[in-house]
């Protein structure tokens, strides 16, 4: 049984509660001031990944912890070593925007050097939307891939993941190495503790400038412009039931 | 020069538009084409090339036969090997790959699905393409619209890659007829066999009797207002059955087990555009209206009445569920 180096690439993103707001330039989201979080699938990965070390102890080497983006991802990288990771390392992206192949081809490269044996990411951030970087990642390595994890279960080097998929669930079977993406219902993540939190300021964190990783990061699609959706206007409430029902006739819904 | 630039980027855009070949990948289920692929379809031919439609597993010969009738689609490559029976990654997108390489593709497309989403990175990574997810409109055959930040901006997007994969929001594009195309069928050329290195093991799928909650015209959604799972059983399917919908459910339902995973309505679960979506017993978080808020006609049945369903709603309701539901029902029934 090889053992395990867990690998966990997480992002800093806009606090999900947060209304986003279009900048002036009508290209970008406004982030200035706003409220950033840990992206809410991460957590859910590093909580995955912390769980699989207090189920296997012995065979747990290191929980990495990677997040390619501004400086203040530091912080969202403390709170994934204050839920457990054992160190993080950031590449610093200064004010660069990353696509995910860039993204995972950055990944691949850390994977290397780091002797990964199993990547937990989230299935999708809740600010792009796009759920690539996993897939492409597993494609990039030429690993197994399970698309969001309901259940993750390791066996020697057998990891079994029940998937959500559309109507149900799919199970999946593959052997170490492997990359697997976080779906909601994975697991609650823990909250970081003070203690902990003190801790994690103790943790090592690396950090490396974008531009040594090299070369084909570059962006490959050009954002022309960001405009709100066409805003719904409620279009009242009605008394009853019976008010419902000749309401939905009259809009021509039932 | 306004007039001449326009002109000299429509001839551009033409001469671009005969050389464009898209390649519309479809699932297939229980030797039927899925019903989640049509879309995909209709938005390949909107790209304005001619489409290709792409079929592998153990009975893609007659799988083929049918994509072969679809409106749309002028040629259809299939790949008769088992192997792609349950659409693994790991052998389904060297497969894909190879075979863009070899048709010279400007376009892929797939439906934006499980399926969909599993695969098609995977593909446009082996390929060195940065892939365009969830795709609502094709401006051109270069300029795409996808919604962001949970629905709560729009971004449009241009690209310059040579071939682009791009995965389709099905509520945002209309599904193609299944019957008077007459496309030709041929077995794909490649067949790279790559090894599968994940097994596939079992699947769980709810059965229901009701429509797909994807592509209904009609959905009922039930959210934590609905107490608990009993009362969601009690409650909602009737209402369901009354309005010949589908049943959803908010993820607050979901998490306190009132309903199956599937059936979340979200920017994490479904993204549903019927033609009524009825919303008994939810709130409205953003992270729940990301999922519904392009539904044509929104009802809500909610006791609370600032909740924000109702900024949204074109008919509200502030009663108590468990009276207004049940009545509802009844008189739906008597109107039928």
């Amino acid at each position: 049984m090889s053992a395990l180096r867990i690998l966990v690439p997480i992002k800093r993103v806009l606090d999900y509660a947060i209304k986003p707001r279009i900048a002036a330039s009508g290209k970008a989201i406004d982030l200035t001031g706003q409220k950033m979080s840990l992206n809410p699938f991460d957590e859910l990965s590093i909580e995955a990944s912390v769980r699989l070390r207090e189920e296997h102890k012995t065979r747990i080497e290191d929980i990495l912890a990677f997040s390619a983006g501004p400086q203040k991802s530091q912080d969202a990288l403390r709170t994934a070593m204050a839920m457990g990771a054992d160190r993080g390392l950031l590449v610093d992206t200064a004010t660069t925007e990353l696509e995910p192949l860039a993204v995972a081809k950055i990944l691949k490269r850390v994977v290397e050097k780091e002797k990964s044996n199993l990547v937990i990411l989230g299935k999708q951030s809740i600010d792009d939307d796009a759920g690539q970087t996993g897939q492409m990642l597993a494609g990039l390595l030429g690993w197994g891939q399970a698309t969001q994890a309901a259940d993750i279960k390791l066996e020697g080097d057998t990891v079994t993941v029940v998937k959500e998929v559309d109507g149900g669930t799919e199970t999946v079977k593959g052997k170490l190495p492997m990359v697997v993406t976080t779906d909601l219902r994975l697991n609650e993540p823990r909250y970081a503790s003070l203690p902990n939190i003190m801790k994690a300021k103790k943790k090592k964190l690396e950090q490396i400038p974008l531009k040594d990783y090299g070369e084909g990061l570059e962006g490959r699609l050009e954002v022309l412009q960001l405009v709100e959706p066409p805003p719904r206007q409620g279009g009242g409430k009605v008394a009853d039931v019976s008010g419902m029902i000749s309401k939905l006739k009259e809009l021509g819904a039932l | 020069m306004f007039a001449l630039r326009n002109a000299s980027r429509r001839l551009y855009t033409s001469r671009r538009s005969r050389l464009l070949s898209t390649l519309a990948v479809l699932e297939h289920r229980g030797g039927q084409v899925s019903a989640s692929s049509l879309p995909a379809v209709t938005a390949a031919s909107k790209l304005g090339g001619p489409v290709t439609a792409f079929i592998a597993g153990g009975d893609s010969a007659s799988v083929a036969a049918q994509a072969a009738k679809l409106v749309g689609v002028s040629k259809v490559l299939h790949v008769p090997n088992g192997a792609y029976d349950k659409g693994l990654p790991e052998n389904f997108a060297p497969l894909l790959a190879e075979n863009i390489k070899a048709g010279g593709f400007t376009h892929v497309v797939c439906a934006h699905s499980a399926f969909g989403k599993n695969i098609m990175p995977r593909v446009a990574a082996l390929l060195d393409i940065q892939p365009i997810s969830d795709v609502t409109e094709i401006k051109d055959a270069t300029t795409f619209v996808r919604p962001i930040y949970a629905g709560n901006a729009i971004a449009t997007v241009k690209t310059g890659q040579p071939t682009n994969i791009i995965t389709v929001r099905g509520t945002a594009f209309p599904a193609s007829a299944t019957e008077g195309g007459n496309a030709e069928v041929a077995e794909a050329p490649v067949d790279p066999k790559a090894p599968a290195l994940v097994e596939w093991v079992e699947e769980n799928l709810a059965k229901s009797e009701r429509p797909d909650l994807a592509t209904a015209s009609k959905v009922v959604s039930g959210g934590r207002g609905l107490k608990n799972k009993v009362k969601f059983d009690e409650f909602m399917p009737p209402l369901a059955d009354a309005l010949g919908a589908a049943i959803g459910a908010s993820r607050a339902a979901v998490d306190a087990g009132f309903a199956d995973n599937s059936l979340q309505v979200g920017q994490t679960g479904k993204v549903v555009a019927p033609q009524l979506y009825m919303a008994v017993g939810i709130s409205g978080a953003i992270q729940h209206l990301a999922g519904m808020k392009d539904s044509k006609v929104i009802a809500a049945i909610n006791k609370d009445a600032d909740a924000p369903i109702f900024q949204v709603a074109d008919v509200g309701l502030v009663a108590d569920l468990f009276q207004a539901v049940p009545e509802l029902t009844e008189k739906l029934k008597n109107e039928k």
